[in-house]
């Protein structure tokens, strides 16, 4: 197989990996009836988090051990996108405040939260662009000794870091979850009608703001992941993250709400989004042009859907409604 | 489990507001707001140890210290009153237009175009009209096509509109690219900076007056639209409620898709504004996240363009201030969006208060706040 395609695949299969994260989180979310626009600020909380952790850890030690340095920008990462979460639920469940515009807060507030001490970080590294946390990158960019490097196959699917491998565990487990437990049932029927749910002894404010801040958790891996294996442990004020979590929340109306196909789904974005990188001759206003293909793909997908306008394709029936027990 | 439990009454229970005097709802968004900039002070505390006199101090100077920098707080708020006056009849009608973004670049990417390109031919008036119309027209498109899906086929438009903001971006990368000056900078440079052809004149002596004009004029028209005219109504009985809608003989299709024509419209007017008459050139940050903010500034209104002025200056005037201290401590711009998040948190948070009224166990009903 020719090297260029090969490249393309790999790119595809890690930028899809960010997205994924992203996306799946925002699944768990939405199951619930709560539509959190937030992904992207939430994606930012998750990667600066663990990036600073790492940083601080890196910084203070001049012998960093490897598994620490895991532990700590990973429960950092979760942590502080479940906080953002937790911040959205209490506005939207317990104050009932608007989703969309809470969720667009979030993203402001989030960006705004990352890119700050993003930037702080570099001044503190000495300077921008200079924040670098080697040791715990590199344990996020481990391959398996041996197996990366053996042929077209080794290449395309042993040379990634673990996230991306966990990502599709994460995938699975999370379509086994909503689809075969009956906590996953439950999730759903206060995702479709809260006031049945609450009817049948479900609590419905305890699964809202569970499967919301796990699911924000969840999301916060991509920026995780985005800092640590995709920017190779370093941070950068471009609004990438941004843009990578918009495209989570159109993977999910991609994946009509299927975690297993926001796995295909994700790597088909990255594909489209890398896909000039093998046509040869192009400019960057070409460049430009083609970066265009998620998007409109998306919206394809979106008029896809609404035209077959099939039962099971549909978003969850609560979706962006706010439950108030005495309001019939 | 047979044994029943014993019932108690929880600690706080929720019960809705009836209705609520509009006094009573002001004060309760303006505690809201005190307690916002209680903890923005903390916050700017807490990264440069000012103490908090010195950091309202340093907001006000940042936003009013100097008669350029007032101007600039002034030019600021209309941009971003403008963007909400353009979306609210949108949300009004509850069709979540998360494209403003969009919208405004493509009123951009035409403005900065005919200004390129008959900057040396058109006398400015002539062109300063053109550029308006096109713009006009340019986001009257890109707000209409999800429009047209939403009433024809309900196609949700928030993720529609928001997959059409990054259409609008990469749309934009590809001009800066093809209109590149210098070659090599990857940016357009100020347009026409020897000739000033299509940039908006100054009038009584200021750069900035025929902007707040302009979008005063808007703020008012969309007020009297809003408040006054039929088609206002009926945006407020689709908004309510597409059946009673329906029922009263109101074309759904036809005042979704008319009624983000004019949303569009507008936001692809402000993108004229912004590039005829602010920055005079174009990039991908030419919206750089009003769109979404202005949501936000309309919502928070509740569609009235009044409150909306106030809005949209409390929070530029903030952001300025957060910009002062930042570079003052040789920290980054984005302190702002920090601050911005806490204040709009925070009125989130009081309109709760507004809605409903919290319970003590124990207290007399209604006793509460």
């Amino acid at each position: 197989m020719n090297n260029q395609i090969i490249q393309l695949i790999q790119s595809a299969i890690q930028f899809g990996t960010v997205i994924m994260f992203g996306a799946i989180g925002e699944i768990l979310t939405e199951k619930s009836g709560n539509l959190n626009l937030g992904v992207p600020g939430i994606m930012y909380l998750g990667g600066i988090a663990g990036l600073a952790a790492s940083f601080l850890y890196e910084f203070n030690n001049p012998d960093p051990s490897k598994l620490v340095c895991l532990l700590l920008s990973f429960l950092a990462a979760f942590l502080a996108a479940a906080l953002g979460g937790l911040l959205y639920s209490f506005l939207t469940i317990t104050l009932r405040a608007n989703q969309n515009v809470t969720g667009l807060t979030l993203t402001i507030f989030g960006g705004g939260v990352a890119n700050f001490f993003g930037g702080t970080l570099n001044t503190m590294a000495g300077g921008v662009g200079q924040i670098s946390v080697a040791t715990t990158s590199s344990v996020y960019r481990a391959n398996i000794p041996g197996l990366s490097t053996m042929g077209v196959p080794g290449r395309l699917l042993f040379s990634y870091g673990f996230m991306v491998y966990l990502s599709i565990v994460v995938a699975i487990v999370m379509a086994w979850f909503l689809n075969r437990t009956r906590r996953g049932l439950n999730l759903r029927a206060v995702g479709e009608n809260p006031a049945t749910a609450d009817a049948a002894g479900i609590n419905v404010t305890r699964y809202k703001y569970v499967a919301t801040c796990v699911g924000a958790g969840i999301s916060g891996l991509g920026g995780l992941y985005y800092t640590m294996d995709y920017i190779k442990g370093t941070w950068a004020n471009d609004g990438t993250i941004e843009s990578l979590g918009w495209l989570a929340v159109a993977l999910v109306i991609f994946a009509t709400w299927r975690s297993l196909n926001a796995v295909w789904g994700s790597y088909l974005f990255g594909l489209l989004f890398w896909v000039y990188l093998i046509i040869p001759g192009l400019g960057r206003r070409d460049i430009a042009l083609f970066n265009m293909l998620p998007y409109l793909v998306t919206i394809a997908v979106l008029i896809f859907v609404s035209l077959r306008n099939k039962k099971e394709n549909q978003p969850p029936a609560s979706l962006g409604l706010s439950y108030f027990r005495e309001e019939r | 489990m047979t044994q029943v439990k014993q019932h108690k009454d929880p600690l706080l229970r929720i019960a809705k507001r009836d209705a609520i005097g509009r006094p009573k709802a002001y004060a309760i968004r303006l505690i809201g707001v005190l307690l916002s900039l209680l903890v923005s002070g903390a916050f700017i505390f807490a990264v440069t140890k000012l103490n908090p006199i010195q950091v309202y101090n340093a907001i006000f100077d940042g936003a009013f210290g100097t008669e350029r920098r007032s101007w600039v707080t002034i030019r600021d708020a209309m941009m971003l009153l403008c963007i909400g006056v353009g979306l609210a009849p949108a949300f009004k009608m509850k069709f979540w237009n998360i494209g403003a973004e969009g919208q405004i670049l493509i009123g951009g990417i035409v403005t900065a175009g005919l200004m390129r390109a008959f900057g040396s031919t058109l006398p400015t008036p002539v062109l300063l009209l053109l550029m308006a119309v096109m713009s006009l027209l340019a986001g009257c498109v890109w707000g209409v096509i999800p429009a047209t899906f939403k009433a024809v086929w309900n196609t949700n438009e928030t993720l529609f509109t928001l997959m059409m903001n990054y259409v609008a971006i990469q749309l934009t990368s590809y001009f800066v690219a093809l209109w590149e000056n210098p070659i090599g900078s990857n940016t357009v440079g100020v347009i026409n900076q020897r000739t000033r052809a299509g940039w908006f004149p100054e009038l009584l002596g200021q750069s900035y007056t025929l902007n707040v004009i302009l979008v005063m004029a808007l703020a008012i028209g969309m007020f009297l639209y809003l408040k006054y005219s039929k088609q206002g109504y009926e945006i407020s009985v689709v908004g309510d409620s597409e059946n009673t809608a329906r029922y009263a003989g109101i074309n759904v299709k036809k005042v979704t898709i008319r009624t983000m024509a004019i949303s569009g419209a507008i936001c692809g007017m402000a993108g004229f504004i912004e590039v005829a008459g602010v920055s005079h050139t174009i990039s991908t940050s030419t919206a750089g996240g009003r769109g979404f903010t202005a949501i936000i500034v309309a919502w928070l209104a509740q569609f009235n363009t009044f409150v909306m002025i106030l809005i949209s200056f409390l929070l530029v005037f903030l952001q300025k201030g957060a910009t002062q201290i930042a570079s003052q401590f040789n920290l980054n711009d984005y302190a702002s969006n920090i601050i911005t998040g806490i204040i709009l948190f925070f009125i989130l948070g009081s309109e709760f208060f507004i809605n409903y009224r919290v319970i003590v166990r124990g207290g007399k009903e209604g006793s509460a706040k």
